[in-house]
């Protein structure tokens, strides 16, 4: 599902003099399939414009259009179901949003509003506890009784288990421990793989490069760049007046090209860092 | 959810916000006392051009006291009614049954819709202009007499301050799970009342248990922290009585003293 967004604002609170437009003529186009991150500072409008993916906020000012359904600020609350099947969201610490007295029932909690039946969605759910590595065992136990770490996967496969087209995260993996973020960047790249379109809003700039096909930079509401990270981590300068950092891979690089070593291009992955590192030795053999 | 008024705080810039909050209070609670004593046109106009003069002068928008009337309008209206169609004695214009329109009754339900009216007008202003964590400061200080007579002064300020300063927190994080479990597939707006109130529990269970969570660790900070009641803590925001608050004051104890002086005897 094609996503498209033409001079959206969004005011908080409009008309008090606690108004603050937190998206400010935001216009893009995002592809099928991709996986997107989006980026930028606390308050910048990342988890503002997330919600619009969803009509869980209605735009105060132009017009989205998700798939074939639009989306303009005369839109109401009635008839998005089908919008939100088809697009999901994780929120920030989303375990706070278990209150199922079984993990197989919480995860099974979304499938079964969008219209499976009890036995489908309990399937449904089980793959999905599997999917994002817990074991079977934990399946008849209260959410609560788990582990942050392991609530954090509960809430994450209860939103998958929906298997929207399009999935939105909003820093799934702030807080877990770093296997625990690996494993789960690596499920949201598989789910992506398999034809969904995968939006991240992340702080992690490795993960950018590493994912990333699309990157989306917001600064205080207004959209500053859309770009591949190819693009964006070339352009050092820029990067550097609006306080982005690099990913390790570039900074290894930078440091090592004042040595004697020459890099073409920006080195987005380890796997590429090590390939162009070794082509600089060959050369000086 | 943002459209509740009573206890919402306005920031703004005007006499009425450098005002002390101990003052305010004081003078909010002595309103709704004097307010009994006006009982004829005379007095009643007094009061409705001091709350007016009041509400003024906080030089907030006059649609947000509106917002705050709205709410109560029908529970006014009702009471009003009431007393219209039960109070006998004037003349009567018409009657039917036990229902009686008199000219008392009409007084009288024009006086009790001006009373409700100004009462809201007066402790809008107050909560408008005060943040509650003030609001509760002031408090406290007013409670202090009571010391004496061996009231957890302290821990009940602590109690309210927290209460107060809870409110919004819980309303995002109402509006964030709400959002969370809209994105899961529940309609919170759409079908029978069994459904919709089913519709609730995925959002009152997280509530509840993330409450208990915050006020956990919001105690073992505190203890942490070496956190002791009424052991004569000093404090960060200081109460100050200003040349504001000597006005505000002689304001309200001018509209008591004019509410006397005119009043039917």
């Amino acid at each position: 599902m094609a996503i498209e967004f033409k001079h959206v604002s969004y005011v908080y609170a409009p008309n008090t003099p606690l108004a603050v437009k937190s998206l400010d003529d935001v216009s893009f186009k995002l592809e099928e399939g991709h996986f997107i991150a989006l980026i930028g500072h606390t308050g910048s409008g990342k988890s503002t414009l997330m919600q619009h993916f969803d009509a869980l906020l209605k735009p105060t000012q132009g017009e989205i259009t998700i798939g074939d359904l639009k989306i303009t600020p005369e839109t109401t609350n009635k008839g998005l179901k089908p919008l939100r099947h088809k697009v999901s969201l994780v929120f920030q610490f989303p375990e706070s949003q278990l209150f199922e007295e079984t993990v197989i029932k919480d995860i099974a909690f979304g499938p079964q509003n969008f219209g499976l039946s009890p036995q489908e969605a309990e399937q449904k759910a089980y793959k999905w506890l599997e999917k994002v590595g817990l074991p079977k065992e934990v399946a008849k136990q209260s959410p609560f009784d788990l582990s942050g770490g392991q609530m954090r996967r509960v809430a994450i496969a209860g939103v998958m288990a929906c298997e929207p087209d399009v999935l939105c995260l909003d820093e799934p993996a702030a807080g877990l421990d770093p296997s625990g973020q690996k494993q789960m960047l690596q499920l949201f790249t598989d789910y992506q793989k398999q034809g969904h379109t995968v939006i991240l809003i992340t702080h992690n700039m490795d993960d950018v490069a590493q994912y990333a096909d699309d990157v989306l930079v917001m600064e205080k509401g207004k959209l500053i760049k859309h770009e591949t990270p190819r693009l964006l981590f070339k352009d050092r300068r820029w990067l550097r007046q609006h306080h982005l950092d690099e990913p390790t891979t570039g900074l290894f690089a930078q440091r090592l090209s004042g040595n004697g070593f020459q890099f073409d291009r920006v080195p987005l992955t380890l796997n590429e860092l090590v390939m162009q590192i070794k082509a600089n030795l060959e050369d000086h053999q | 959810m943002s459209k509740i008024l009573i206890g919402r705080y306005l920031p703004g810039d005007s006499v009425v916000y450098k005002m002390d909050p101990r003052g305010k209070l004081i003078a909010t609670f002595l309103f709704i006392a004097i307010i009994f004593l006006a009982n004829n046109w005379q007095t009643y106009l007094i009061a409705s051009l001091f709350s007016l003069v009041a509400v003024l002068a906080t030089k907030l928008k006059l649609k947000v006291f509106w917002d705050g009337v709205k709410p109560l309008i029908w529970l006014i209206l009702a009471t009003s009614v009431l007393q219209l169609f039960f109070t006998s004695g004037g003349k009567v214009y018409w009657q039917w049954g036990v229902f009686v329109i008199s000219s008392f009754g009409l007084v009288n339900a024009g006086f009790i819709f001006l009373r409700f009216v100004m009462v809201i007008l007066i402790s809008t202003v107050l909560t408008l202009t005060t943040m509650p964590l003030e609001i509760a400061d002031g408090m406290e200080a007013l409670l202090k007499p009571l010391k004496f007579i061996k009231v957890p002064v302290g821990e009940i300020a602590l109690v309210m301050s927290i209460a107060l300063r809870f409110v919004p927190t819980l309303m995002d994080e109402t509006i964030k799970i709400m959002n969370a479990q809209r994105a899961r597939g529940v309609d919170f707006n759409e079908g029978g009342l069994l459904n919709r109130a089913k519709a609730f529990i995925p959002l009152l269970i997280p509530l509840f248990i993330n409450s208990l969570t915050t006020a956990l660790d919001l105690a073992t900070a505190m203890e942490s922290r070496g956190y002791r009641g009424s052991d004569n803590r000093t404090r960060y925001r200081v109460l100050r009585w200003s040349r504001y608050d000597l006005v505000n004051l002689g304001y309200f104890v001018l509209l008591t003293l004019l509410l006397i002086i005119f009043r039917a005897a």
